[in-house]
């Protein structure tokens, strides 16, 4: 045990080294080229640091590979576009590839609106105070379609399945899913939420900890696409779920929740102005932690592996790969593990915090 | 690293409603028919052990009553036996002990009454010979005497006299 411990920190520090280095070698790159971080193309210098912000960060494209030739293939994802002057605009991102500009929009390749779509006027510059509303289906919404998809598949059999078995012992699929149910309610919404209010939220936090937990792994899978997406390392997917936590918390908040927040026992009254916007700062701050915590741990893992897949085009030699690949494998282990702990520890703040409003009052 | 922050944390607003719009979608469709009849199975699968485990504590409770009941039956049963035996046992023995009182008093008496029937007809019997005899002895007497010999008082206490110095015994 002691051994495996060692070998774990071990092996954790020497991929912060290498995380630590690769880092500094992009910084250095970002002065030298601000060439389309895409690996291969041979004569440009290879930029790590826009490579891994293009993979991590929500795109048009789903971009597959770059040819020797500097070909790029990718799957081109719907765009809609709507704006009160142009309407609505449906049409494929293919229309905007390498900065081709189509009804007047442009996909922007640099600076501060990198990836964002832009109205174009006749001369070709972008407006950038007044931008379209951009609906389109991304690499996040596919990645999190495919997940929500995948999720009511296996969770709808399930649900048959248990009406098929009845009463009798689970079978197949129940046997390995029904522990996971089981763990939700019987040591994260019964022990913080009670007993006799845990059943109104069980739907919403089973909910809540498969889908966080299959974007996880289904982003955890490099290829093929729609695996391999940064769902859950995407801020904004995760403020909608942090959103859903904080609206069910504020609308199950009983007398007590409130008059904590406006009226905190035992405080002197003079205090109030004081402890009236911390407490509201409070409200806001637990789901907000929620958001940045499952955004910045996805996000950090899927960024330390592409790191580590840098390396090889960093060194530009073959014989970094094994060692990057070895690395590769053991923070894959990791982010496995991060991948249930997160999901886990989001339903289970979720399920605290609604216990918390929810508590009955005894001082 | 500022365009990271740009890019990273500004997430545009069609990936909220799209994120809002799977989620709640996901959520619903879950909630209704898929969460619901798997937690109701589960709870009913867990109530039915819970009801089947509690009626085989009870019934092994009662088992247990029923076997020390039974216990206790064929206890007393033992106990009355051993007692009614012991009774049996006693009541024979004083049966036969009076028995055996009774019939050797019983042949007691009857001896007694056989000794002193005894007696009685020895003395009867030797009244009648010391008579026989000695009406023998004065017929004798008599006839050696002659007839003229008169039966008087002293002559007879005479005769009883030798009579008893004869001594027949």
């Amino acid at each position: 045990m002691r051994i495996l411990k060692r070998r774990i920190t071990r092996g954790f520090v020497c991929s912060l080294l290498t995380v630590l280095f690769s880092l500094a070698a992009t910084a250095q790159e970002e002065h030298g080229s601000s060439g389309h971080g895409t690996p291969g193309t041979g004569t440009e210098k290879f930029n790590a640091s826009a490579f891994i912000i293009d993979h991590v960060t929500d795109s048009h494209e789903w971009h597959i590979l770059t040819t020797p030739k500097g070909k790029s293939v990718a799957i081109y994802l719907p765009v809609i576009l709507y704006s009160r002057e142009k309407g609505l605009d449906v049409f494929s991102s293919k229309k905007l590839a390498h900065g081709h500009v189509f009804k007047g929009y442009r996909l922007e390749e640099e600076g501060d609106l990198k990836g964002k779509i832009v109205n174009v006027s006749e001369t070709g510059v972008a407006d950038t105070e007044n931008r379209p509303l951009d609906f389109s289906v991304t690499k996040t919404v596919v990645g999190m379609l495919f997940a929500a998809i995948v999720g009511l598949w296996i969770f709808l059999s399930l649900a048959r399945s248990y009406r098929k078995t009845g009463i009798s012992h689970p079978k197949g699929i129940q046997g390995f899913l029904e522990p996971v149910i089981l763990f939700i309610r019987d040591d994260v919404a019964i022990p913080n939420i009670g007993e006799h209010k845990y059943e109104k939220y069980m739907p919403y936090l089973l909910s809540v900890f498969t889908f966080i937990l299959l974007n996880n792994l289904i982003g955890l899978i490099p290829f093929p696409p729609p695996f391999g997406g940064n769902v859950t390392g995407n801020v904004g997917v995760t403020f909608v779920l942090a959103l859903c936590t904080f609206l069910i918390t504020q609308f199950s908040g009983n007398k007590a929740h409130w008059k904590h927040v406006f009226a905190a026992p035992g405080v002197p009254f003079w205090l109030l102005p004081i402890m009236i916007p911390v407490e509201l700062i409070g409200l806001i701050s637990k789901p907000f932690a929620l958001m940045i915590r499952l955004f910045a741990n996805i996000t950090a893992g899927h960024i330390i592996v592409l790191s580590l897949i840098c390396l090889i085009f960093i060194f530009d030699s073959v014989w970094v790969a094994p060692v990057s690949i070895l690395f590769v494998v053991f923070m894959d282990c990791i982010e496995l593990l991060v991948a249930f702990l997160q999901a886990y520890i989001f339903t289970l703040l979720s399920s605290l915090f609604i216990g918390m409003a929810t508590a009955e009052e005894h001082h | 690293m500022i365009f990271l922050a740009n890019s990273l944390t500004s997430p545009g607003i069609g990936v909220v409603i799209w994120a809002a719009l799977i989620f709640g979608i996901f959520f619903l469709i879950l909630a209704k028919f898929g969460w619901k009849p798997i937690l109701a199975a589960v709870r009913a699968r867990e109530e039915m052990i819970k009801g089947s485990l509690e009626s085989a504590a009870k019934a092994r409770e009662e088992m247990h009553k029923l076997q020390s009941d039974n216990e206790a039956i064929l206890r007393k049963a033992r106990e009355e036996r051993e007692t009614i035996l012991k009774e049996a046992r006693e009541v024979r023995d004083k049966l036969i002990a009076e028995a055996k009182g009774k019939a050797s008093e019983e042949a007691e008496k009857i001896v007694e009454k056989a000794r002193a029937g005894i007696e009685r007809e020895k003395a009867k019997a030797l009244a009648d010979i010391h008579e026989q005899v000695a009406t023998v002895s004065i017929d004798i007497a008599s006839k050696l005497l002659g007839e003229k010999l008169s039966r008087t008082e002293e002559q007879e206490k005479l005769i009883t006299r030798y009579l008893k110095e004869t001594n027949l015994n």
